[in-house]
């Protein structure tokens, strides 16, 4: 006989969990107790159970496994609430367990109760209220199942005390049937058939990678499609890395902070064919002006993204790696130089000169990185001004290397996703880009990383304000600044030197390129903080109601 | 225009609120919805009555057949069905009026559920036109409470 909960962690162990990001309580005792008795699995002690969820999802995007966190009932299950959804906005695969008064007082408001799979709904791709430890083991089998597969995302398993105390035979569960859930991975043929038809008579062409095409694991299937057709490829934020970002097909990031390039290509092509991704309003500004001259294809894994915001002309449901590979077998290879005459005379970044300006700029740092950042580098982002100009600016060459909160925009995701992406990769350098803002949420993660032993290099631009907001405030409040400036910081030095971290300061331009150096091979945690221009503001941007072709630049 | 879906689903707890909350999120409006058990214990059916235009309602079907407890999404609009509605109603009945109220009764083909001392409860079944039809004819004698349900609709067998 074993509790619920060593069945539990045997379930785990079985779908091959290594690392669980999690903070004990009461609901979760006997899940602690068996817990640490496992030889298989790590159990990783967070700061903030917001940082375990984040963890779990750097974890995941850094290695492609699904990310497991844990938290026990009431604050600590609500405390996992923001990283829930940043996962489920991005699409990316865990498993979140969390701890719940026993069956029999759920739903008298019992202490550190809280109705998590209510809460959770909206944000889960699926979730489990475990009534009967029978069923822990097809739960958890079929919860990794649903949060890896198709379009991955988040799925939560609430178990009630006495489930986990229970005592009971284990019966493995070795097959699951879900009759309402079987995604569709092959590309329908005749589809095929007409996206290659286009693809070979299209002018010009235009290819967008989304984050789908990571999640696909199809970054090299892309990269040889586009050759094959010497098609240039646009990116979006999740994108960044499905194919080289020094690739001479690259044209960068599209969307309301997209580079000019990119989106003035996605303004003049004749066909746009969009790969796992869903035309988020960042990507696409005002949709009635999106690729107007454009036949559009979208290759999805999820048919519920196809047509929900834009015209789709060809659908085509399926798994990227899959078709891409269909699509390649019947292409032959094009030239499209007409085309890439015209790409040539589009401004590349639009706004990227600085000028002479007397404070450091962030693009001057972003330039920096790019000389001396080794090549198993992993940067992940907070969010900001300065995730713009790492989205823009920053070569990422290898997928599941750029590592940032896009569709929630979460400020304090940064450092617990590089704790989660430097534990999935031990051997990488991983850099996490913050701004003065965001690294104040993500902070208590330091902690985690301290006992960890993890050498995170952490780079704060300093611009001593909530810059992205304040540029917000700029175009639509007339400049009145409200809120957005910080009287007074703390010295991040001394925070930093209290993690034990490496500390590095830059205040004068001459001193980056030696600074910036030392920080990124420096062999433990290091904390490099730049004091950069409170003035500058990040562009080309895109105001509400424009499409992406009226841009507006620096002045 | 006013789609009707019928929608099988497990039959798990959890599964309405899962659907319902999906139509509150996306602004979806349901007109109505019925959910009941099938001819297969383990599945439910939902029949719903949705106002949208043909992008609208794409996008519902999507969107409730990416539900992992959703097991298959049929829009019945156009199909050949019958659909029936329940209605009970109880109406101000004193003596002078019954006779009146049994003939309307009658010609409706609804059944007369009880009888209280100066009222009736009247139950029917019918489409949508029916049940508007009766509590029509039945307003002017007074009507003190109505309950019905939404639409269920069964697909007619081939001809
Ligand atoms: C949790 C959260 N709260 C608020 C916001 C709104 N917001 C977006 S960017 C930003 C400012 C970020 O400041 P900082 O981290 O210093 O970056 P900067 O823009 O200055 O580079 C704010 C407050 C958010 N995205 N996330
Ligand atoms: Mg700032």
């Amino acid at each position: 006989m074993l509790l619920g909960a060593e069945i539990l962690v045997k379930c785990l162990e079985k779908e091959g969990v290594e690392v669980i990001f999690g903070y004990p309580g009461g609901a979760v005792l006997e899940i602690y107790d068996a817990l640490v008795k496992s030889e298989c699995i790590k159990h990783i002690l967070v700061r903030h159970e917001q940082g375990a969820a984040h963890e779990a999802s750097g974890y995941a995007r850094a290695s492609g496994k699904v990310g497991v966190c844990l938290a026990t009932s009431g604050p600590g299950a609500t405390n996992l609430v923001t990283g829930i959804a940043t996962a489920y906005m991005d699409s990316i695969p865990l498993v979140v367990i969390t701890g719940q008064v026993p069956t029999s007082m759920v739903g008298t408001d019992a202490f550190q109760e809280v109705d998590i799979t209510g809460i959770t709904d909206p944000i889960t791709k699926y979730n489990y209220l475990v009534k009967d430890p029978r069923q822990l083991p097809r739960i958890v089998k079929e919860a990794f199942h649903i949060a890896r597969s198709g379009r991955p995302g988040p799925v939560v398993i609430d178990i009630p005390r006495d489930v986990s105390a229970s005592l009971l035979e284990y019966e493995a569960c070795d097959h699951i049937e879900l009759r309402g859930y079987k995604p569709n991975v092959n590309g329908h043929a005749g589809q095929i058939k007409q996206v290659v038809q286009l693809l070979m008579d299209a002018k010009r062409p235009l290819i967008c990678a989304g984050g789908g095409v990571i999640s696909a694991g199809a970054g090299q299937e892309l990269t040889k499609l586009a050759e094959i057709l010497n098609v240039p490829v646009v990116s979006t934020m999740m994108g960044l890395g499905a194919i080289p970002g020094d690739h001479p097909l690259a044209l960068g990031m599209l969307g309301t902070y997209g580079v000019a390039r990119a989106n003035l290509a996605v303004s003049r092509c004749d066909l746009f064919v969009a790969l796992g991704m869903r035309f988020d309003d960042r990507v696409t500004g005002n949709t009635a002006k999106f690729a107007p001259g454009a036949k559009i294809v979208h290759i999805d894994i999820d048919p519920a993204e196809i047509g929900k915001n834009v015209r789709v002309d060809i659908p085509l449901v399926g798994d990227l790696k899959i078709v891409l590979n269909q699509l390649a077998g019947r292409l032959v290879s094009k030239e499209n130089a007409v085309w890439w005459e015209e790409i040539a005379s589009f401004p590349p970044i639009f706004g990227e000169d600085q000028g002479e300006n007397p404070e450091i700029t962030v693009p001057e740092i972003m330039k920096a990185i790019n000389e001396l950042a080794p090549d198993n580098i992993i940067f992940t982002t907070d969010v900001g001004q300065h995730q713009i100009w790492a989205a823009q600016l920053l070569k990422v060459k290898k997928p599941r290397t750029f590592i940032s909160s896009g569709g929630l925009g979460t400020m304090g995701y940064g450092i617990p996703a590089a704790v989660g992406a430097q534990v999935a990769c031990p051997g990488h350098t991983v850099l996490v880009i913050t701004g003065d803002g965001s690294f104040q949420m993500g902070m208590p993660e330091l902690g985690t990383a301290l006992e960890q032993d993890l050498p995170l290099k952490v780079l704060i631009l300093n611009n001593q304000s909530l810059g992205m907001v304040k540029q917000l405030q700029d175009h639509y409040c007339g400049g009145r600044y409200a809120a957005v400036h910080f009287k007074k910081n703390p010295d991040f030095h001394y925070l930093a030197k209290a993690y034990g971290a490496l500390a590095l300061k830059i205040t004068r331009r001459e001193e980056i390129g030696e600074k910036v150096s030392e920080f990124l091979r420096h062999p433990g945690l290091a904390v490099l903080e730049v004091i950069v221009t409170a003035k500058d503001n990040v562009y080309p941007m895109v105001l509400a109601g424009c499409g992406l072709a009226e841009m507006i630049g620096r002045e | 225009m006013r789609h009707t879906l019928a929608v099988l689903v497990e039959n798990h707890p959890g599964v309405l609120s899962r659907v319902a909350g999906l139509f509150a999120r996306r602004g979806y409006n349901i007109e109505s919805l019925v959910v009941g058990e099938t001819e297969d214990k383990t599945v439910s059916r939902i029949t719903l009555v949705v106002e949208g235009d043909e992008k609208v309602i794409e996008q519902v079907s999507k969107q409730l057949n990416k539900q992992v407890d959703v097991i298959k999404v049929n829009d019945i609009t156009n199909e050949e069905t019958v659909e029936r509605q329940l209605l009970l109603l109880k109406v101000a009945a004193d003596p002078p009026v019954r006779q009146e109220i049994m003939q309307i009764v009658e010609i409706f083909r609804c059944r007369i559920v009880d009888i209280g001392r100066r009222s009736l409860i009247i139950e029917a079944t019918g489409d949508e036109e029916k049940i508007q039809a009766i509590i029509k004819s039945l307003q002017p004698f007074g009507i003190q409470e109505l309950v019905r349900t939404g639409k269920v609709a069964m697909v007619r067998g081939q001809k």
